[in-house]
């Protein structure tokens, strides 16, 4: 490569890198003229410089499991019954079930029922004609891996709903998932919108409201049936406030569930409360229609959350428009329009972790990070400056074109700049210069040994390549793993020293040299100046 | 300019009061850790930290006492936070356990109910973190998984590119500035948090660096010097690297210390880490790692470490010559 086309080569990714990280800094900071597209790629800030809520959920898994190990021993219980074998089923844990006392002359018709109904489960016989059933790992997997991806998919609809420009949700681990929202400081009702289940459930009174589980329970003789489940409310709104809580008998499957939503928006009900409406789409309205044609003058619970809402009198047959009442707010009617429009999460989630960056404190950080960084590079300017005198002011090219570098790169691939970014920022001057000390030891040394100018220039360089490969590729396999073992913030800083590391090489050999080369090709050159 | 010049340090017999040196700090760390603990981050422990941002300047008494009767206890850390003029504190309460689930901001809810109580003037929460207990044993256990794969990569690597003696020779003196890191954080009582770890981590990859220029330098010249023994090679390579070797942690260092005193609250203890590290990393580059090649491969002639791998250029180093001499004079 020629002298000539070494220095245009240095030139263009200059102005390559300088246009895609720092100028579009500037025009935002200096308001100067700048495209559309070069700006939308600007270098993003992370939540810790911007401001914004982080929060890290744990997606209780468990309860996925439960819903299917209850559907299928129901199934299997029903299917018993239709068959004509006395059996009971009990639920054992989260993936088991048990069946009890089948009659030997019956195994055959258990047999069959079982392997109809209960496909997912692994059965194993005890004594007695006890039954265990076990669900089968391949599927215990992959219910656990579906409804984290599930939540994940829900949380992202609810965020969008609340306008947060650029979130960030991501799965962390086997079963966690990581929320950012930049700029948002109203952290309950974010908390509150991405945590709610959102479990609609329309169903049929068939006891109730009673004061005390006792009272409901004595038309049935004291037990729940079945395929019925007892559900307690709110406290009764018409009452008025301090009113008791109620008790409900409903029916375990519900005649419409949240699935079958087609929207859901805030308004009034007649009473001028703030009420939330919901419309079905054709599946729904379909079973509505036929449920509350068929049971017309009895009571329907809206039930959210296994907790009946209301259950107003079905006064006739509804097609598919219905309006959940409660002693909602405004503002909670809204929220729950939203989490009902995104839909249910498949499993219930646990907050594990919640940090708030107001805005001034990530303002503060920047100003601190830009102070550190300038105070940095202007003391290894001057140590460079008066150690190696002329050489010095290459070396600090050979840096700030290093920073520079480091910067485009980073926004770029859309890397986000966080506060350990920014000290790694700070430290790639400190270890980016030392390529360019053991470079200019180097030809030191060599200059002693009477090597002449331009051999000694040639041989530290060519001497020290090896040195800087090794070096680098250690610190490399520690920033890869610092990758691997942060989230967020670490991230932010793992990226930036990579990046860092990488653009060195480059500059420290092929800028620095170059920048020689430049001086050797003016004039004959006695001395080296370092 | 130099600031060693010919310099002729016999580093390889300060290797026993070096080692000893090291051990005492280090003992005196796992004493520190052993009594008091290791303070951690509320990443690590878990628990609530609230930042506070009042209207007019409230002392850290002030808040402890409104703070005292909803956490009874000395548990409880009040700090004034940031740029003093801002009126800015942090309260850290630990773990009650309950930190997860709706419960998770409890214990923020108490200290603002509690600060508004006292009257100490308006305040607004600028910032704040909750960490449950679950977190803080994945991260510990990651972190440490991080540390001693990247540890064991870095050990591949230079075993690769020059032999198994360098690699264990780097990989030791590492191991070594990081128990000396944890000991200065302990004395310190610097809390182990997210960015201290990553800094560490950086450590690994840094302090190898100047380890990694003084084993270059050992393989070059026992290519040169094959007749010298092994320890004699080491002395010297030391001795002609020493000026970059103290160069170019210095520069390190002062970046470092840029960020220790300018870069804000958040980056103090990762700073702090990274001073201490560098220092460390420097010493047993010079009094450590090539002491532990020498009693890997015993002090026998250097004609039996010469045929390391390696693709760096095989002629002379200029100043191999002129240890001859100075050989001469040693012996």
């Amino acid at each position: 490569m020629s002298l000539r086309t070494k220095i245009i080569t240095i030139i263009v990714v200059f102005v390559v890198f300088f246009a895609l990280g720092v100028y579009p800094i500037m025009a935002s900071r200096y308001k100067l003229p700048a495209p559309q597209w070069l700006m939308a790629h600007q270098l993003k800030l992370g939540l810790d410089l911007k401001g914004g809520v982080h929060l890290v959920l744990q997606v209780q898994t468990d309860d996925a499991l439960n819903v299917e190990t209850e559907q299928e021993m129901s199934r299997v219980q029903q299917e018993l019954k239709t068959r004509g074998v006395p059996a009971t089923a009990t639920l054992v844990d989260v993936s088991h079930f048990k069946v009890d006392g089948v009659p030997p002359a019956q195994d055959q018709a258990f047999r069959q029922a079982a392997t109809l109904e209960a496909p997912n489960f692994d059965r194993s016989s005890g004594v007695n004609g006890s039954y265990t059933f076990s669900m089968k790992p391949n599927i215990v997997v992959q219910l656990r891996e579906d409804a984290v991806t599930q939540a994940r998919q829900t949380i992202e609809r609810r965020v969008n709903e609340l306008g947060v420009t650029e979130p960030s949700i991501a799965q962390q681990g086997a079963n966690q998932i990581l929320v950012q929202l930049p700029g948002v400081t109203d952290v309950d009702r974010a908390k509150e919108i991405i945590g709610s289940p959102g479990m609609l459930a329309l169903t049929l009174v068939e006891q109730g409201p009673a004061a005390t589980k006792e009272d409901l329970l004595r038309a049935t003789g004291g037990q729940v049936p079945s395929d019925m489940e007892v559900l307690s409310g709110g406290p009764d709104v018409a009452a008025g406030p301090g009113a008791a809580a109620s008790f409900y008998l409903v029916r375990r499957v519900p005649a419409v569930t949240g699935h079958d939503l087609r929207s859901a928006r805030p308004e009034l009900d007649e009473n001028n409360q703030p009420a939330v409406g919901f419309t079905l789409n054709r599946n729904g309205a379909a079973a509505f229609s036929r449920v509350t044609g068929e049971n017309v003058g009895r009571h329907l619970a809206i039930v959210l959350d296994k907790i009946v809402q209301s259950a107003p009198r079905i006064e006739n047959r509804i097609n598919d428009q219905g309006r959940i009442n409660g002693s909602f707010t405004q503002e909670e009617a809204q929220n729950l329009a939203l989490i009902l429009r995104s839909g249910a999460l498949p499993a219930k989630l646990n907050y594990l972790e919640e940090r708030t960056i107001g805005p001034s404190l990530g303002a503060d950080s920047i100003k601190s990070g830009v102070l550190a960084s300038a105070i940095g590079l202007i003391s290894i300017t001057v140590f460079m400056l008066i150690y190696y005198r002329l050489s010095g002011v290459n070396a600090i090219v050979a840096l700030v074109f290093n920073l520079v570098i480091l910067v485009g790169l980073m926004a770029y691939v859309g890397a986000v700049m966080t506060l350990p970014g920014i000290a790694g920022f700070v430290l790639t001057m400190g270890i980016g210069v030392d390529s360019n000390v053991l470079i200019f030891e180097r030809i030191k040394e060599e200059l002693e040994a009477q090597h002449g100018v331009r051999a000694s220039i040639n041989a530290g360089f060519s001497r020290v390549f090896w040195t800087l490969v090794d070096t680098h590729t250690a610190a490399l396999i520690s920033a890869a793993f610092l990758f691997q073992f942060g989230t967020g913030p670490i991230r932010g800083f793992a990226v930036t020293l990579f990046f860092g590391l990488v653009s060195n090489l480059f500059t420290s050999i092929f800028v620095s040299k170059t920048l020689f080369e430049m001086e050797l090709s003016q004039r004959k050159v006695a001395a080296l100046s370092i | 300019m130099h600031i060693f010049k010919n310099t002729n340090f016999d580093f390889l017999k300060y290797r026993w009061p070096a080692i000893a040196v090291s051990w005492i700090i280090i003992l005196a760390g796992v004493f520190a850790i052993w009594t008091k603990g290791i303070p951690k981050g509320v990443e690590f422990a878990g628990g609530t930290v609230v930042i506070t941002q009042f209207d007019q300047g409230v002392s850290v008494q002030q808040v402890r006492a409104a703070l005292d009767k909803t956490f009874p206890g000395g548990d409880t850390v009040v700090q004034s936070y940031g740029d003093p003029q801002q009126h800015q504190v942090m309260v850290r309460v630990p773990t009650t356990g309950q930190e997860s689930g709706s419960s998770l901001s409890k214990t923020q809810d108490q200290i603002k109910a509690a600060l508004t109580q006292a009257s100490l003037g308006n305040f607004k929460v600028v910032g704040s973190e909750i960490v449950g207990p679950i977190v803080g044993q994945e991260l510990t256990r990651k972190g440490l998984l991080a540390t001693f794969v990247s540890l064991f990569f870095i050990l591949a690597y230079l075993a690769a590119r020059f032999q198994l003696s360098f690699g264990v020779g780097a990989v030791v003196a590492t191991i070594h500035d990081l128990l000396i890191t944890l000991a200065f954080l302990a004395f310190f009582r610097y809390d182990l948090s997210l960015n201290v770890i990553a800094a560490i981590l950086t450590m690994t990859g840094y302090s190898t660096n100047d380890t990694i220029v003084i084993f270059d330098r050992i393989r070059e010249n026992l290519r040169a010097m094959r007749r010298d023994n092994l320890d004699h090679v080491i002395n010297v390579s030391i001795n002609q690297t020493l000026g970059r070797t103290v160069i170019t942690s210095g520069t390190a260092l002062l970046t470092a210390l840029a960020l220790f005193f300018f870069g804000g609250e958040v980056l103090h203890g990762f700073a702090f880490t990274m001073v201490v590290g560098i220092i460390t990393g420097t010493y047993s580059s010079v009094f450590i790692a090539a002491a532990i090649v020498s009693f890997w491969r015993g002090s026998g002639p250097a004609r039996a470490a010469a045929h390391a791998p390696g693709s760096a250029a095989a002629s002379l180093p200029p100043a191999a010559s002129r240890s001859k001499q100075r050989k001469a004079r040693a012996s």
